[in-house]
């Protein structure tokens, strides 16, 4: 489904601020897989993500979706494959335009956008269906702009956005991180229900420990670029955080130097 | 007066087209997109040179339209493949439309005083089928008789054409191509995540914000019936107080309610101006002062107005917020006598 093959990528290079951002990552999701991704700052978690979405490109390695090299493809042309949802709740929706016109530009992601209108009777019908499914309301309120919308409707939206016309992968980027812990765990949960409903291939990136073990049939944890360990799904079950945290001291002779995601 | 307000009405249907060009730029995309000042002439200069080489003027009318399409998506190219930064992509661009005019008209100016334009045309059809006795005999019956306009023709030309373009541009923003632009223009990174070619979207936005603008300069050279390598100085900023006069005026709702605004506020524009000049101290040298001084208060009034409303919502919710606790002061006094009576 999804293949990273010998993925390589340095920031500045030829400065003194030269970084590698990804140091010959190899990663190989199956169909079906929900893959979680911890890690501490600057462990390239997000610029694994982007560099897969097409945001940024790879110096070196290849990226096959489907079996399909779309290393050199663009960001737009790749994500009629690829779903993403990121931190930032305003990032996932377009404020100014109401609940279905977003929807509506959601449903053309993988189909050709022709001069037909966007907001059918029939379309407004599906709409209202899949938003009953987020069980807030919103399906009532197709018409409001997003804008209005508080930041767990929006990132509902957006998941719902990203997720109902079924994508081959779904790109979560700490979907969760900017909400307050009760509307985390509405998103959590409904991630956990849309994955499942879609049998999405997933890669979630979370800060937060519990929520990598909690969610997914496989974990990865990263760091300075590098994939440092796998979890498969049979380990993943009798996984803890402190076991994480052991684990991560035992590879690399340190501790974990985030206390975000320790307390998290 | 009547008269003169019959002239502003006209004139600014006819600018209603170039300032829903400047919305569909400044607002749909949030571009400012100076190359306005340019495209303006570019689509009075194609027309009147083709006009005058004996091309019909309804087809050199619409030859403008495809004169500023082009115009406009070279700014678009400029900003999204040259990554040239936005302002300066439409600069350049009517820097450039400048001298382009200029070889288009071979001359400064074009006059086309005694050429057959397409309102030339229209005011002979109004007079002739008897639109023009017949509702210059409605404003004698209601007293207005002294002072009739010319011809109705083009008023009621330009409010059908002016009307068709708003109707088509409400349709337009509602389809799939149409949704992806207003996305464009409110979040980029979302509608890229959505496979939209965000850079193909702004050159498209721009070619069709550029043409409608030309198309607007065409119809104004035939209705003043000249073309001038100059008349297209402050385009921008007409449009944006058109687009801004009428936001604040008549609403930003839905999209047909904004579009019907921004023609709304290009009218009230040039009725504001032609009421400004007939002061005695101002000039008609004075207009785009003029101009710049209605965007600035269009632009300010409103935030200055929001604010001293915020400021008595502040004190109105502060005094009862007093009064609640006054009140429970109170009630908590008398309670404590009670209970001290009691014992």
């Amino acid at each position: 489904m999804l293949q990273l093959n010998q993925i390589h990528k340095i920031f500045n290079e030829g400065t003194p601020d030269e970084k590698i951002a990804i140091d010959h990552v190899n990663l190989t999701l199956k169909e079906g897989d929900f893959v979680t991704v911890i890690g501490s700052n600057g462990a390239g978690k997000s610029t694994l993500m982007n560099i897969i979405s097409g945001v940024l490109f790879p110096d070196i390695g290849e990226v096959l979706i489907n079996g399909k090299n779309v290393t050199a493809m663009s960001e737009y042309n790749r994500s009629k494959m690829i779903g993403r949802v990121f931190q930032d709740p305003m990032a996932g929706t377009a404020p100014s335009m109401t609940i279905e016109e977003n929807l509506a530009m959601a449903y053309s992601r993988n189909k050709k956008r022709t001069l037909r209108i966007g907001v059918t009777k029939k379309r407004r019908d599906d709409f209202r269906e899949v938003l009953e499914s987020l069980h807030l309301g919103l399906e009532k309120r197709l018409n409001a702009k997003v804008g209005l919308l508080s930041g767990g409707e929006r990132q509902a939206l957006s998941l719902l956005m990203a997720t109902f016309t079924e994508p081959s992968i779904l790109l979560l980027d700490e979907h969760t991180a900017a909400l307050d812990p009760s509307r985390a765990e509405l998103i959590t949960n409904l991630t956990k229900d849309i994955v499942a409903k879609y049998r999405l291939t997933t890669l979630m990136v979370t800060h937060n420990m519990q929520q990598a073990i909690d969610l997914g049939n496989r974990l990865i944890m990263m760091d300075k670029g590098q994939i440092i360990l796998e979890v498969n799904e049979e380990d993943k079950r009798q996984l803890t955080v402190p076991g994480l945290l052991e684990e991560f001291k035992r590879i690399r002779g340190v501790q974990m130097a985030s206390d975000r995601a320790i307390l998290s | 007066m009547f008269t003169s307000i019959f002239g502003s009405f006209e004139s600014g249907i006819i600018y209603a087209i170039m300032a829903l060009g400047v919305y569909l730029s400044f607002r749909i995309l949030d571009f400012p997109d100076l190359t306005v000042d340019g495209s303006f002439v570019t689509g009075a200069a194609v027309t009147s040179i083709m006009i005058l080489n004996g091309v019909n003027p309804f087809w050199a009318t619409l030859v403008a339209l495809f004169a500023g399409f082009l115009a406009g998506c070279i700014t678009g190219m400029l900003h999204t493949f040259g990554k040239i930064n936005n302002l300066l992509s439409g600069i350049l661009m009517m820097i450039a439309l400048y001298s382009i005019n200029l070889r288009i008209m071979g001359r400064s100016n074009i006059p086309l005083l005694n050429t057959d334009t397409a309102f030339t045309k229209i005011t002979h059809v109004a007079k002739h089928t008897g639109i023009d006795s017949l509702l210059n005999s409605v404003l004698k019956s209601v007293g207005l008789g002294d002072s009739l306009p010319d011809t109705w023709g083009i008023l009621l030309f330009m409010i059908v054409v002016t009307f068709v373009i708003k109707f088509l541009t409400d349709w337009f923003l509602k389809t799939e191509i149409g949704l992806a632009l207003r996305a464009t223009g409110d979040n980029k990174r979302m509608i890229r995540s959505f496979s939209a070619n965000t850079n193909l979207l702004i050159v498209l936005g721009l070619g069709l914000s550029n043409a409608l603008v030309a198309f607007s300069g065409a119809l104004i050279a035939q209705e003043g019936g000249f073309a001038d390598v100059g008349m297209g100085i402050g385009t921008i900023i007409v449009g944006l107080a058109s687009v801004i006069i009428g936001e604040a005026l008549f609403g930003t709702k839905t999209i047909a309610r904004t579009t019907l605004a921004v023609i709304g506020g290009s009218i009230i524009y040039r009725i504001v101006v032609t009421l400004a000049l007939r002061a005695e101290f101002l000039q008609p040298g004075d207009m785009k002062l003029i101009t710049a001084v209605i965007v600035i208060i269009a632009l300010t009034a409103p935030k200055v107005f929001e604010r001293t409303k915020d400021r008595k919502r502040k004190a109105r919710r502060k005094a009862e917020k007093l009064r609640v606790l006054q009140a429970a002061v109170n009630g908590k006094g008398e309670q404590h006598a009670t209970v001290k009576s009691d014992s």
